[in-house]
């Protein structure tokens, strides 16, 4: 089901016009209403009429996280405080949080936009919603909880945590339908595992997965031990939330853009010149519609290509596909390029390992180190060493091959490695650059 | 039947040993024979409890990641060159020998060797056809 068929399958043409159009508008409001806005814009020479044609939009500033950080805390918003009706901040893990304020129309969209990524996993009213996103400052919980709201369905807001109560309310709630992080997704199947639970016993049938990259074979791994369809959903606070972008059930091949609401671009990673939407880079993106924190030319540091053949689903959105890798989970260990999400594809695709998994990186010297810590799983474990040492010696020789990195493997005792009860925490850098 | 062998893996931390050890006292398992191999990375401890059914049970409640395999059990003379014959035996008949470790029952009178072979029914013929005695399982666990 498309749930806004009109909007949804708009011929380009016709989107051009509405994207134009809204981006006019919204260059517009941000110039007239937020001061760092203007002076960015004046120092670049730019003002808002100069907006005559989508291409035009290369001419404004981007905005960074940087931004956000220096007009902490409400500095971006365009509007006064009795307009806003909700905040959201992220959790500021790698320095102050960046914070984010929604209108009441706002919230409209954003569920709007929700539902529309709900329907395009094929979710319809009749599905009983488990929402173990975290609820809280988080987009992620209210985020997907007032799309699925909107769409009718039964919502469990159960947020994350508690992984046993989890699996026994959707067994016994009937949950058909499950929305978390990938790597808490997986600590559920396990906690399943252990409570010697079968995926029979439960109704999933589809699980919607976002807010941390995870791999194809990351899919398959969660659409086998669900039983379900894997979907990817796209979405991050600075824009949205959850709802930016989401796979179709149809193809589970790129994630469908609500580019009436929210204008992607890709530009070179280094000098970021714009690029033709096939081409990669990083992922930025213009706000259309939203009223309280639009952003304008946001870099999401998110790396990848536009996918603009038509689909089968019948969306006429440009597609972006999974995304693997962030410019800021990126590790660049002796000179080479490492997303975690890479080394995950290789321990995923490999007999013997738990998907679990956690990179350490070292500076030893000049000479950078990466460890990957993975547990051996117990169907595997075996009496002699050679079995264990030949495991870790496939693993070091795949990583080798795939990313021209030596990569110790520490093979540890099954659930030492932490779970996730969110995003998971991948990567240790413990080298002081 | 033969002597099954209880193996668990090990992260190199400091008091996992213990925390093993502690884990059987409690549930009153006794160890027959044990050997530790180690790596750079892990180590694997492999043992003969008098329960294997039981210490494995306890071990994986525990959190331990436990394997059964099964181990030949020979009963060798406990004086200089017991085992050598024997193990002139798994030289002549070409067999790998994958680990072993060995135990004593009573000092003087007779040890055990615990192999591990990558052939184990050509092992056995071997013992068997050399005349040396191959202990059961049942003998072994309930020394």
């Amino acid at each position: 089901m498309i749930w806004n068929e009109k909007d949804e399958t708009m011929p380009r043409e016709e989107l051009e016009v509405v994207q134009l159009t809204r981006l006019q508008a919204q260059v517009e409001r941000v110039y007239a209403t937020v001061p760092y806005y203007r002076q960015k814009m004046d120092e670049a020479g730019v003002a808002p009429g100069d907006i005559k044609s989508l291409q035009d939009i290369r001419h404004l500033p981007f905005t960074t996280k940087e931004d956000l950080r220096k007009n902490y805390p409400f500095g971006l918003f365009t509007v006064p405080m009795d307009r806003i009706v909700r905040i959201h901040a992220s959790s500021g893990t790698t320095g102050q949080p960046t914070v984010v304020g929604y209108t009441k129309r706002d919230l409209k969209m954003w569920a709007e936009m929700m539902a529309r990524s709900l329907a395009c996993a094929g979710v319809t009213r009749k599905d009983v919603v488990h929402n173990a996103y975290g609820y809280g400052l988080f987009t992620g919980g209210l985020g997907a909880h007032y799309g699925a709201e909107e769409m009718g369905c039964a919502v469990i807001p159960i947020s994350g945590g508690n992984s046993k109560r989890q699996i026994t309310l959707m067994k016994d709630f009937g949950s058909t339908v499950l929305l978390a992080t990938p790597s808490y997704t997986l600590n559920l199947a396990d906690t399943m595992a252990d409570m010697g639970v079968d995926p029979s016993e439960l109704k999933l049938r589809v699980g919607i997965f976002g807010a941390e990259p995870w791999s194809e074979k990351m899919r398959i791994e969660l659409e086998r031990r669900f039983q379900i369809k894997a979907i990817d959903i796209y979405g991050l606070s600075e824009v949205l939330g959850p709802g930016v972008a989401c796979e179709c059930i149809e193809e589970q091949k790129g994630l469908h853009i609500m580019e009436d609401h929210f204008l992607p671009e890709i530009v070179d990673r280094d000098s970021f010149a714009p690029l033709a939407p096939g081409e990669k880079g990083e992922l930025v993106f213009t706000t259309l519609t939203k009223e309280a924190f639009p952003v304008i030319r946001y870099r999401t540091k998110d790396v990848c290509q536009l996918i603009t053949d038509v689909c089968t689903c019948g969306r006429t959105f440009y597609r972006m596909p999974k995304i693997t890798g962030r410019t800021d989970d990126m590790l660049i260990i002796r000179g080479v390029n490492v997303f975690p999400s890479q080394i995950e594809e290789v321990l995923v695709g490999t007999e013997g390992v738990e998907p679990h998994y956690q990179l350490i990186v070292e500076r030893d010297g000049s000479l950078d180190t990466i460890e990957a810590q993975v547990e051996v799983s117990e169907d595997f474990f075996s009496d002699e060493v050679k079995v264990l040492e030949d495991l870790a010696l496939k693993l070091r020789v795949k990583i080798k091959d795939l990313l021209g990195i030596s990569c110790k493997i520490k093979l540890v005792e099954p659930k030492t490695i932490q779970r996730s009860e969110g995003k998971a925490q991948r990567v240790i850098d413990n080298r002081k650059i | 039947m033969n002597v099954q062998q209880v193996a668990v893996f090990l992260e190199h931390k400091p008091g996992r040993l213990a925390e093993i050890s502690h884990c059987l006292a409690e549930n009153n398992i006794n160890i027959r024979a044990l050997s530790l191999a180690d790596t750079t990375d892990f180590g694997i401890l492999r043992l003969v409890a008098d329960d294997t059914a039981k210490a494995k049970k306890v071990l994986k409640e525990n959190g331990f990641t436990v394997g059964i395999t099964e181990i030949i059990a020979v009963a060798a003379e406990d004086k200089p060159g017991g085992m050598d014959k024997i193990l002139q035996v798994v030289s002549k008949a070409e067999l790998n020998v994958e680990y072993m470790y060995a135990f004593t029952q009573k000092s003087g009178e007779s040890g055990i060797l615990l192999f591990k072979f990558d052939a184990p029914d050509r092992a056995l013929a071997a013992f068997n056809e050399a005349g040396f005695k191959i202990l059961s399982g049942e003998e072994v666990h309930t020394m």
